[in-house]
Formats: C-alpha cells, structure tokens, sequence
C-alpha cells in the first residue's frame, strides 16, 4: 500500500450527556490514493468519525495525525486545507447564493487573490462538469448538482482528501449516480484520496477498503471481498449486503458450483458464462 | 375506496407568466385494497400526481374521483376534510412535520382535527405506536428528542391514528439505513396484507415496487408511460432502460446472462431466489 | 405568492442602470431622499421629475412594472394629500364647505408633498429593480467598509443578509411542503373562523423554527469545515467595477443639488 496519509491511534470521543463512547478507542490508518469507506447503521459512530476527521471534534485521548501534523486546535486550520468534507442535506451547506459563489467561499476563507480565485473556480467546476452553471442560484439544482458544487467547493481548495459524509443519502438514484461518477473519477485521476461514509453496500463494495463500525468500536476492516464474506453477521449490525454477493449465494444453495463471492454483477456473469459453457 | 383520476392536468402558476405543465393526461385507478406503486425520476410529475389523491390540489383539466366525491377544474370545492381523513398522505420525511410537546399529542393532533373524541384518538395512538413498532414509554417525550428514525415512526404514527382507507407513502425509507428501511417497508406490507389497506406508494426504488406492488404505474415526463403488473411491466427492461430508469437488479442481471449465455428465461424474476432457481433451470435445460 | 410582489423584486434586463456599480445606486438613493427636500416650487419639483423619468427611460424597465410598485403605497399617498388639504391653512381660500374650508397652501402643500413621496419611491424601487440583492449587499457592505474602524460589525451583517437572501427561497419551499403536510393532518389554513386559522400557525410555524435551527447549525458547520473563521483575513470573490457612468452619475446628482439650490424659492 502507498504511504500512509492519515492515522488514527486509540481516539475515544463522548458526546456530552451520553453514556456511551460514540467513538472507542479507534485506530486505523488511511493510505494515498485509496477509497476508504466507513460503513455501520446510525448510531454506530461514523459520523462522529467523519467529525474528528474534520477538526470538528476533538478527540478525549488518543491521537489523529493528518499528513505528518498532529490535529490539535492549533493546527485544525491547516489541517482543514487538507481535508475538505462533503455533508449530507445539499442544502444547508451551501452558502452561496450562486453556484461560482459558493465554490468561491473557502477561496474566500482562505485570503485568495482574485485572479487566482477565479482561476481555482472555474477549474473546479469543470471537473465536476458544473461550469455551465456558474450563475445558477441553488433552488433552481437539483440535489444531485448541488453536491457536485459542494465537491467543486471541496476541490478548489486543492486538499489530499475529501470526506463524503453520507453524502449520497438524501439524493435520488440518478443524483446519487451522478456524485458517484465524479467523485470516482477525481480518485482515479489522482487528484484525491477519499473517505465515504455511508451505509449504501453497493457503493462500499466498489471502495478498496472497508472499516464497518458497531457501537463506537471499529469491528472489521479489510477489501470488500473480506468483509463481504461475513455475511450474516452484516445484516445483524443492520447492514445489507451487494446484490452481487446475495445472488452468488443463493445460486450455491441451488448446487451451482461457483467460485465465493462476487463483487460486481460483471463479475458473477462472467463466472456464470464460465460455468455454462463447462456444463 | 376508490379513486379514479380522468384526463388530468395540472398546471403549476396558472395564468401567470411563470405558467409550467407539471403533468397531463393522466388517467388512474386505484382500487380498494391494491397495492399501487408509482415510479418516476425526480420532475416525472409524481409528486404532482400524489397530491390529487386527497385534494390537496385541484386538477387544471380534467376530474379526480375519490370515494363518491369528484374533484373538478373551475369548481369551488368545500369540505374536504372528509376526503383528507379516508386517503392519508405520509410526506417524504414526515418528520418535519412534528410540533407537538408529545409524542402523543402529536400523533392525536390529526386526529382530533377530524373530530375524534380525545379519549378514543389516545387509544388510537398507542394502537398506532405499536403498529410502527415503537414502545409506550417514548408516549410522554418530546417528539424532539427522539432519534431520526424513531421521529419517522412517531409521524407516520400520526397518519395511522387517522386511520385512513387509502394509504399514500412518498418514498417513506428516503434517507433511513437498510435495516429501518427494510422494517419500515415490511410494517405497510403487513398493513396492506392484514388489514387490506389500499397503499399507493410513490418511490424511486424498483426493488420495493417489485416486491411489493401489484400494481406499478411509470410516470416520464408529466403523463403515464406504463402500466400494469409488475411482471407486464418487467418483461420488457430494455424499455425501461432507455427512458433512464433502473429495473430491479433480478431483472438486470436477467438481462445480462440472457444477452451473455444465449438462453431465454420464460418470465422476469423479482426475487433472488427465484432468480437463482431460473438460472439454474436455464442452465441444465441449455447443457441437455 | 411570489409572483404578486412586483416591489423590491429584481428584473434581470440590460441597460446602462443595471450595469452601473451598486455603489454609485445606492449613493444615488441616499442622496436623492436629500436633496428631494430641496424642492419647493414647481421648477425645483419639474427638475427632479425629469431627472428620475430619464433614469427610468435608461433602466429600460417597463412603466407598469413601477406604478404596480406605487400601488401599495397609493393609500399612502392619497392620505397624506388629503390630511394637508384639510389641516394645512395658508394662503386663500379656495373652497368653503362651510363645515370644511380648503386653503391654496393646503393644496399645494398636498399635492408636493405626494409627488416628493411618489419620486422616493420611484427612485428607490429602481434600484431595487436594476439590482440583484447580492449586488446591493456588496455594495453596502464596501460603502460601509470604513465603519469597521469604529467596531461595526459590516463584515458580519452582509454576510447574514447574503445567506437570507439564499435562504429564502429554500424556505418558502420548506413552508409549502409544511403547509400541504399539516394540511393532509386536517388543518384548515384557508378557511374557518379566525380564531382557528390563528391557531392553525402553530403547527406551521414550530416545524419551520425547527428546521430553520437545525439548518443554520449544519450550515454552521459546513461553514467551519471550510475554513471560515470571520471577516479578517478575507478576500472577496465578487468585484464591484467603478466606470465613468458611474461617476458621470454622481456629477449629474452635483448639477441637480446646484440647479435646485438655484431655482428653489426662500
């Protein structure tokens, strides 16, 4: 694996009047240019981990090194640069009362010249495939469009990691496609490395990595192939599975002889050509 | 009951120059005791068409039939409060709509507005409770403290308290986890089956229309594409996939291996199971 | 709803006083509801009048979008007429009901004062008219600019009226959907005795602070994660671009105060 971007190192956190840990004692590490999905049901301390991420929370004990920086309130703001964060309602983060607008506010922020702003904006949403939309106001998009903004938002700041917390769950199928395809191709041309936070299982299965959370405890982490093979024991911490892997496992029980698990509907067709033409 | 829309239209700021066809020539029936689901993508009209079917807006050409009343263009309707009480319509996340100190204040509100005695709607309330799987504890909270999936129950509560013939849900799981979202689309299933409650569910999710409608009605651009069962509906996909629109992933697939292996599968499947069975059969029938 | 209020509503067209600096609009409101006090005969009055018709003619917006604008605010007018012509004793008089005597100052009076109060209005529903909020906070918040020496908080106040403005929309959205929800409830918000339409607020109003304050804590949020942390420090996307025009108007405002010093009567 690549060199090692962020690592966390027993972080516990409590949120005030609980009795629980919402995080407890978590250590993982994130690797350059990896997709790193974090999955569990509400409640399982995702969210909170999307948080201390971000320098939203501090962690009580334990530690959060992001490029080399140890995350403190002193450093939160240059780790912020680091780290840009895509929320979930598209619309209480936009602040902007037009989309160019709205990429420009951590350009703002940040004390950017002009020229350059602009530059950085217009860059941003043409990789988001935004530009035609620079004036529109945010009622006019659609849930979809406005998460595409909040990356560019994200991508004008040029930081190594975006955070998509949930940032797919209020959007239709089509929005949620859209998000998607962006935000892989960003990984793909190298530009970010990316953390999703999420409970949709079709999308962590497409990660190169997955951390499943249970009760503030880190329960698994491993490719999806690994942790797909826990099956049963998903559903019981209220997650789903692929469709792929359901599938693969219902044609075994009818006595086809096919190879584990399947990640990709391509991949158990392809299995299944296989297996025709060998019967 | 029944409800029947003929010929209908709506237009969105009419007379004015910001004038827009939401939707038109629409004709629908909803028959007592069906389980209609209507799919669409985002500005398909659905959500246009939904709000017919308690009068909460009046159709610009065309008539709604609801029970024995007939909504018309150009006529003053009063009293529509009887109409409100018998098709009850849960909202995408209803749990806006709380207000109450209580959760059972909350779930008596509506209720009560449809003249229920206090004392009977309090019954109808922690009746509503358990239907939604919540327990009597959370009766004397604040709906506010609850969590987001519990807020969900105690609204949809709400609406069972009204205890409506027709049920009509905007896709009620939006935004819920895979485990509230399979309980929550089980507890209406139960509903419809037990109690033979008319449910118009209106989603973007094919695998819940598959699963549970009997009948599904696709909406494209304001008017009916389709309709018919979910069989009728799923035995041509390609269709479907060319407006844009997902099938379920049994169908997918089914597509898939059929274009891949060369074999012809006698019907569409909708549940795994079945697929794997099919496959299976497909598969020993070609080796013969 | 939206639709029937034309005053204050921005009409996106073309024109010279639509790409002229908010800046220079504004001081030119500001200037205007001065020197309108100047007036005080008819040459002074027929100089402002046709000062604000060749505004009008340059801002290409049509006529009846601005009367519409004075429409509420006829009452107004009318009242402020009627309550000179029946209190103000100067001059002769020109009629006498005998209960009621009407005075030629009274008259006169009336009727300047009504056209000074339509000008303003004219005047600043122009510039309304001819530009976006957006513009109008930028503006304001760098004529403002120099009060942050004296603690004002100009940074702060512009940025709130920046997110209303985008919030509004949003929330006019949100008080539908409310509407429609409590509604299919059996709330009545159309019809019934008043006493139980007053009453009908409360299921509106509650969800919407609601979310309103949830909103506002998420957008808090979001906000800090991207990096902001107050005005200091800040650069500014939007450029406001000072042209002739600009300043050719602000002469043009020095002429009219210069003309109206000179033809008002003492």
């Amino acid at each position: 694996m690549g060199e090692k971007l962020v690592s966390l190192n027993d972080v516990t956190f409590k949120y005030e009047g609980q009795d629980r840990n919402a995080v407890d004692c978590v250590s993982f590490d994130v690797y350059k240019g990896e997709w790193l999905a974090i999955v569990g049901h509400n409640g399982s301390g995702k969210s909170t981990l999307a948080k201390l991420l971000n320098g939203l929370q501090f962690a009580e004990s334990g530690s959060i090194t992001i490029n080399d920086i140890e995350l403190s309130e002193a450093t939160v703001w240059d780790a912020r640069k680091k780290v840009g964060m895509v929320f979930q309602n598209p619309d209480n983060q936009f602040v902007g009362t037009t989309v160019q607008d709205d990429v420009a506010f951590g350009l703002e922020n940040l004390g950017v010249q002009h020229q350059m702003m602009v530059e950085r904006v217009q860059n941003a949403l043409n990789k988001v495939q935004m530009d035609q939309f620079l004036n529109q106001e945010p009622h006019h998009l659609s849930g979809g469009q406005k998460q595409r903004v909040a990356i560019a938002g994200v991508l004008a700041l040029q930081p190594d990691i975006i955070i998509l917390d949930e940032a797919t769950s209020m959007l239709d199928p089509r929005g949620r496609e859209e998000v998607l395809h962006t935000v892989r191709e960003l990984k793909d041309e190298n530009i970010l490395t990316v953390i999703s936070i999420t409970h949709d299982l079709e999308e962590a299965a497409k990660a190169d990595r997955i951390i499943v959370m249970n009760q503030g405890l880190l329960y698994r982490q491993g490719t999806p192939d690994e942790i797909f093979q826990l099956e049963g024991e998903l559903v019981e911490l209220g997650l789903d599975i692929p469709f792929s892997v359901k599938l693969g496992k219902a044609l075994r029980e009818q006595g086809l002889n096919l190879a584990d698990s399947h990640l990709t509907e391509e991949e158990l067709v392809k299995d299944l050509c296989e297996l025709n033409s060998r019967m | 009951m029944r409800i029947e829309l003929q010929d209908v239209e709506y237009r969105y700021q009419m007379n004015t120059p910001f004038e827009s066809l939401a939707i038109h020539d629409v004709n629908i029936e909803i028959n007592p005791g069906s389980y209609v689901a209507i799919i669409g993508h985002t500005g398909s009209g659905k959500s246009t068409l939904l709000q017919h079917l308690n009068a909460l807006i009046k159709p610009t050409k065309g008539r709604v039939i609801i029970g024995e009343r007939t909504i018309e263009s150009g006529r003053k309707e009063k009293q529509l409060r009887p109409i409100r009480q018998k098709v009850g319509i849960v909202f995408q996340f209803p749990e806006h709509q709380l207000f109450e100190e209580t959760v059972e204040k909350d779930i008596c509100f509506g209720p009560v507005n449809f003249g229920i005695p206090k004392e009977e709607a309090k019954i109808r309330a922690r009746k509503a409770l358990k239907q939604v799987g919540l327990a009597e504890e959370i009766l004397e909270k604040s709906p506010f403290d609850l969590s987001g999936g519990q807020m969900r129950r105690v609204a949809i509560a709400g609406m069972l308290a009204m205890q409506p013939e027709v049920l009509v849900l905007d896709e009620p799981t939006a935004g819920l986890d895979p485990r509230g979202r399979k309980e929550i689309m089980d507890m209406f299933y139960q509903l419809h089956k037990e109690q033979g409650m008319t449910t118009v569910l209106v989603t973007h999710s094919m695998e819940d229309a598959a699963r549970y409608a009997d009948e599904i009605v696709i909406m494209h651009q304001g008017t009916v594409y389709q309709k018919g069962t979910p069989f009728e509906i799923f035995s041509q996909p390609e269709q479907l996939m060319e407006l844009g629109l997902d099938v379920p992933d049994t169908v997918r697939v089914q597509l898939k291996l059929q274009k891949e292996l060369g074999v012809r599968f006698d019907h569409p499947c909708l549940s795994i199971e079945d697929l794997a069975l099919e496959v299976k059969r497909v598969m020993e029938r070609g080796s013969r | 709803m939206l639709d029937k209020m034309i005053f204050g509503r921005y009409v996106p067209l073309d024109s010279l006083v639509h790409r002229m600096d908010p800046r220079s609009k504004l001081l030119l409101v500001f200037f205007f509801v001065c020197i309108v006090f100047l007036a005080n005969n008819l040459i002074t009055y027929g100089i402002l009048a046709v000062f604000t018709l060749a505004l009008i003619a340059l801002s290409k917006i049509p006529a009846r979008f601005l009367f519409n604008g004075l429409k509420p605010i006829l009452f107004l007018i009318l009242f402020t007429l009627l309550l000179h012509i029946l209190f103000t004793k100067e001059g002769d008089v020109i009629y006498d009901f005998g209960f009621i005597e009407i005075y030629e100052g009274g008259l006169r009076q009336g009727l300047y004062i009504s056209f000074r109060f339509t000008l303003l209005i004219l005047v600043t529903s122009l510039l309304t008219l001819t530009t976006s909020p957006i513009s109008i906070t930028d503006g304001l918040e760098q004529l403002l600019g120099p009060l942050k020496k004296w603690k004002m908080p100009v940074h702060e106040l512009a940025l709130m009226m920046s997110i209303s403005l985008r919030f509004i929309p949003t929330l006019m959205e949100e008080t539908e959907k409310i509407m429609k929800a409590q509604t299919a409830r059996g709330v009545d918000f159309t019809s019934g005795p008043i006493k139980e339409r007053v009453k009908s607020i409360v299921p509106l109003l509650v969800p919407l602070f609601v979310s309103s304050f949830k909103r506002a804590e998420e957008l808090a949020i979001a906000m800090e994660a991207r990096g902001y942390r107050g005005g200091e420090g800040r650069t500014k996307y939007r450029q406001l671009s000072w042209h002739a025009v600009d300043t050719l108007l602000l002469c043009t405002l020095a002429v009219l105060t210069i003309l109206l010093l000179l033809f008002r009567s003492y």
